[in-house]
């Protein structure tokens, strides 16, 4: 687990791959800072690869922050990650968190 | 006019010309509903076409001819050949129409609009009022009107003409390695991803939520020229881990609703992803989602304890009579179709001429540049060199042959023109003809084949006006009251010929050496062959019909016919049996560009006659060398000297040799000095000022980087044959002018 915790600026910063060999334990980390903070600020920028498993956990994320009424915003991107928003569309749901849909509405 | 546009109008003639044949053969065969269906298709896809380059007027009259065609299809009206030769003045309009369109205008000009109008009406008039009249001022097709006309073709059919792919992915997909991410790049690849919306509303929440697992699911809008076979390979590999649903570009509105059902998402949240996705409009939802909701809203009021379950939206709506109901087996059978018709287009590439043109270019440089090394390795007396150098020659040769092949197109298209053309003229004249097609797949030079479409249609229509009898007249002579027209082409010594045959009443001999007189054309009195006078016909300003019709006779065609063929370096001639019929024949060269000669020299200069036209070669034996002729096997071959020919001085070497060519059925013998061998040829032509010089057809540059003229056998052995007549006038009847084949 490389994601680090920056307790000043409520930021937690992934530095790996956002794949499948770590989602498992990034979804702990990333529900974990979520817990710990209202305001959490995600920092993607190092992010060198993502696939579906990743863009899960920030959709998860992102809908969780919703749930719990905190915010959780995606502050810096990295290449492939944007990228990967763009494909699946959901940049700008991401970029306004009003706009993300509740379950089953 | 963008590429878009003019992509557009080349299909949409292709569309038209398909549509024109299947209704012709509709005409004959009037049950097949697959040729109903051709039609069909070929009319929405121009209608399709227009719609996306957002072309209007095409749109909005396409759309009413569309509409006929489906009530046809559906048995509502029946085919008679009043409607057919109305739906085939519709095509015309339609080509009238992409015209316009070409021409850049906005709008077709009032007197065309006259012509749609008064088409439409009749098309409403023959339909009766099985639909309402939909708008049809062409000019007014604005995006609402066309809301309008989809709406009052009951076909219920959706706006968007993209496939809508619904894709939701089996909770192992991630585990197993099979990334869905990878399956929609794949799917990117072979079509456009108009709009992907992505449904997380699977996923559970923090707590359950596996992050090995997947939950995505994804609504696709796609436009491609993919068919839905192709589309469903795309995610063969994880076909057993998803649900796929595919629905064509113009599904019915109820299809959409039968896969909103059959989703386990909620219906107003499907809803909402279908409209952003662009599969849908807010006005089609709304309609299907008021009928969904209505019946339970009424039975929430009557009985809340009723079971909620929701009726089929698609059965809703065909109870609404927003949609009629359609048997599923004939909507099958229908994509199929459109599925082998995408998968044969696939087949072919569009190439602009000029890059083929530029191809054959540098294949003809190549040609000279391998001629250059041949000579210098058979210099050098390397054989290795040598070896090398006849293996790439061969390979050069292969190479220009498929190069010429690529423009090779076969000449059935230009032939089925004639169906219709046939079609109309014989009902506009009263005479029964049949039109015999023969050797449509014929190949010769694209070039050649777009121009000669209008001498080939002048030959037909004189063929049906002045050949052919009227039934009446036929039968009294004892022939059958249908006539019969032919079109052939076959492939003969090296040139194709092109012949229109008919079984008419056959030329008036004397009729045509009277006006040939009155013309001043030939002397009375001249001793002249049959078919010497059958070919004055090709003079200028000579017709001897007695009437002038508005099909032909004006006098202002032969000549024409014989310009053009000329100008294609062929010939034509007339062969015609009084009561029998008549008999065109157009000799074209192969290609225009390279052509195998056979090079030989003359003193200092070297020479290349068309291999093609080699028959054989002979020494000139020292008989020979004093007369104008030889005898070959019991045969006269007349000689021609070319020393003689251009003028050449020098001394005579001690042997000649006689090359014989043959040209339509008559053969010359061309004396020479030496005999050089087969030579790979490039026609340069040759300037203007020596475009009057008879007997050279162009010139070519040898390996040496010398010029070597190219021989015109065809004026040659003509020029060889009126000398003999001069001389021997008994001999005139071997006039080679004709070939009888």
């Amino acid at each position: 687990m490389a994601a680090q915790k920056d307790h000043d600026a409520d930021r937690i910063t992934i530095g790996e791959d956002m794949t499948i060999y770590h989602a498992a334990t990034q979804k702990q980390a990333l529900i974990d800072a979520l817990k710990a903070s209202t305001r959490l600020e995600i920092d993607l920028s190092a992010v060198g690869e993502i696939d579906t498993a990743g863009f899960q956990l920030l959709v998860l994320v992102k809908r969780e922050a919703q749930r719990l009424g905190k915010q959780a915003h995606i502050v810096a991107h990295s290449e492939a990650v944007r990228e990967l928003l763009d494909f699946y569309n959901m940049a700008a749901e991401f970029g306004d968190p009003l706009l993300i849909p509740a379950a089953g509405a | 006019m963008d590429e878009i546009t003019s992509v557009f109008v080349t299909e949409s003639r292709e569309q038209l010309a398909a549509l024109e044949s299947a209704l012709l053969q509709l005409e004959h065969n009037p049950g097949d509903d697959d040729t109903l269906n051709a039609i069909f298709r070929s009319a929405h896809t121009i209608k399709g076409g227009a719609g996306v380059i957002e072309c209007t007027y095409i749109v909005s009259f396409t759309h009413v001819v569309e509409n006929v065609l489906d009530t046809l299809r559906n048995r509502e009206i029946t085919l008679d050949a009043d409607l057919i030769a109305l739906l085939l003045a519709c095509g015309d309009h339609m080509g009238q129409l992409l015209g316009v369109l070409e021409a850049g205008a906005s709008a077709p000009d009032e007197e065309l609009s006259a012509e749609g109008e008064a088409l439409l009406q009749r098309l409403q008039a023959g339909k009766g009022a099985s639909t309402q009249a939909p708008n049809t001022n062409p000019t007014a097709g604005t995006p609402a009107a066309f809301d309008a006309l989809i709406e009052s073709s009951g076909g219920g059919a959706v706006e968007t003409d993209c496939w809508h792919i619904s894709l939701r992915f089996g909770p192992d997909v991630l585990r197993n390695g099979l990334d869905p991410l990878n399956f929609l790049r794949y799917l990117g690849e072979i079509g456009h991803i108009e709009r992907l919306e992505t449904v997380a509303d699977a996923m559970p929440a923090a707590a359950e939520m596996d992050a090995e697992r997947c939950y995505l699911g994804f609504e696709i809008s796609f436009s491609s020229t993919a068919d839905k076979a192709a589309i469903e390979r795309v995610f063969d590999f994880v076909r057993d881990e998803c649900t796929l649903h595919i629905l064509p570009p113009h599904s019915r509105l109820n299809d959409y609703f039968t896969l909103i059902n059959a989703l386990p998402e909620d219906l107003m949240r499907l809803g909402e992803i279908l409209v952003r996705v662009g599969a849908l409009t807010q006005h089609e939802l709304d309609e299907g989602l008021s009928a969904q909701l209505a019946p339970l809203a009424g039975a929430a009021a009557t009985d809340a304890a009723a079971p909620t379950q929701a009726p089929q939206i698609g059965e809703i709506l065909v109870e609404h009579k927003v949609v009629q109901p359609e048997l599923v087996a004939a909507a099958v059978a229908r994509q199929k179709q459109v599925s082998e018709n995408k998968a044969a287009e696939a087949r072919l590439i569009r190439i602009p001429a000029d890059k083929l043109d530029r191809l054959i270019d540098l294949v003809g440089e190549l040609v000279i540049a391998g001629a250059s090394v041949n000579l210098l390795a058979s210099k050098s007396g390397s054989e290795a060199l040598t070896e090398a150098t006849s293996l790439t020659g061969r390979l050069v040769e292969s190479i220009r042959d498929a190069a010429l092949q690529l423009r090779m197109v076969q000449i059935g298209d230009t032939f089925n023109r004639f169906h219709r053309v046939v079609r109309d003229t014989s009902r506009d004249m009263g005479k029964e003809i049949e039109l015999v097609i023969s050797g449509g797949e014929t190949e010769l030079d694209k070039s050649m084949v777009e121009k000669l479409g209008d001498p080939l249609m002048h030959l037909v229509r004189n063929a049906m006006d002045h050949g052919l009898e009227l039934p009446a007249v036929r039968e009294a002579s004892g022939k059958s009251a249908r006539g019969r027209l032919e079109l052939n082409a076959f492939h003969d010594s090296g040139s194709i010929v092109i012949e229109v045959v008919e079984d008419g009443a056959g030329l008036n001999r004397e009729r045509i050496l009277a006006k040939a007189i009155e013309r001043g054309l030939v002397q009375a009195g001249q001793a002249l062959t049959d078919a010497e006078i059958y070919n004055l016909i090709f003079e200028p300003g000579f017709s001897t019909a007695a009437q002038v019709t508005n099909i032909s006779g004006r006098g202002v065609g032969m000549d024409v016919v014989r310009r053009n063929i000329q100008g294609l370096r062929g010939s034509i001639d007339v062969s015609s049996e009084p009561g029998k019929g008549s008999r065109f024949a157009i000799r074209l060269p192969l290609t225009l560009a390279i052509i195998d000669g056979f090079l030989v020299g003359v003193g200092e200069a070297a020479y290349v006659i068309p291999l093609d036209s080699v028959v054989e070669c002979i020494e000139l034996s020292a008989e020979g060398s004093e007369r104008d002729y030889v005898n070959l096997r019991g045969e006269v071959l007349p000689l021609l000297r070319l020393r003689q020919l251009f003028g050449m001085e020098g001394e005579l070497p001690s042997r000649q040799n006689v090359v014989v060519v043959h040209y339509a059925g008559s053969k010359s013998g061309i004396v020479v000095d030496q005999l050089l061998g087969e030579f790979q040829t490039v026609i340069k032509p040759l300037g203007s000022i020596f475009r009057h010089i008879k007997g050279i057809g162009g010139s070519t540059i040898l390996g040496s980087g010398e010029v070597a003229l190219i021989l015109d056998v065809q004026a040659l052995v003509q020029r060889c044959a009126s000398k003999e007549a001069q001389h021997v006038p008994g001999a005139a009847r071997a006039l080679p002018t004709t070939s009888r084949s």
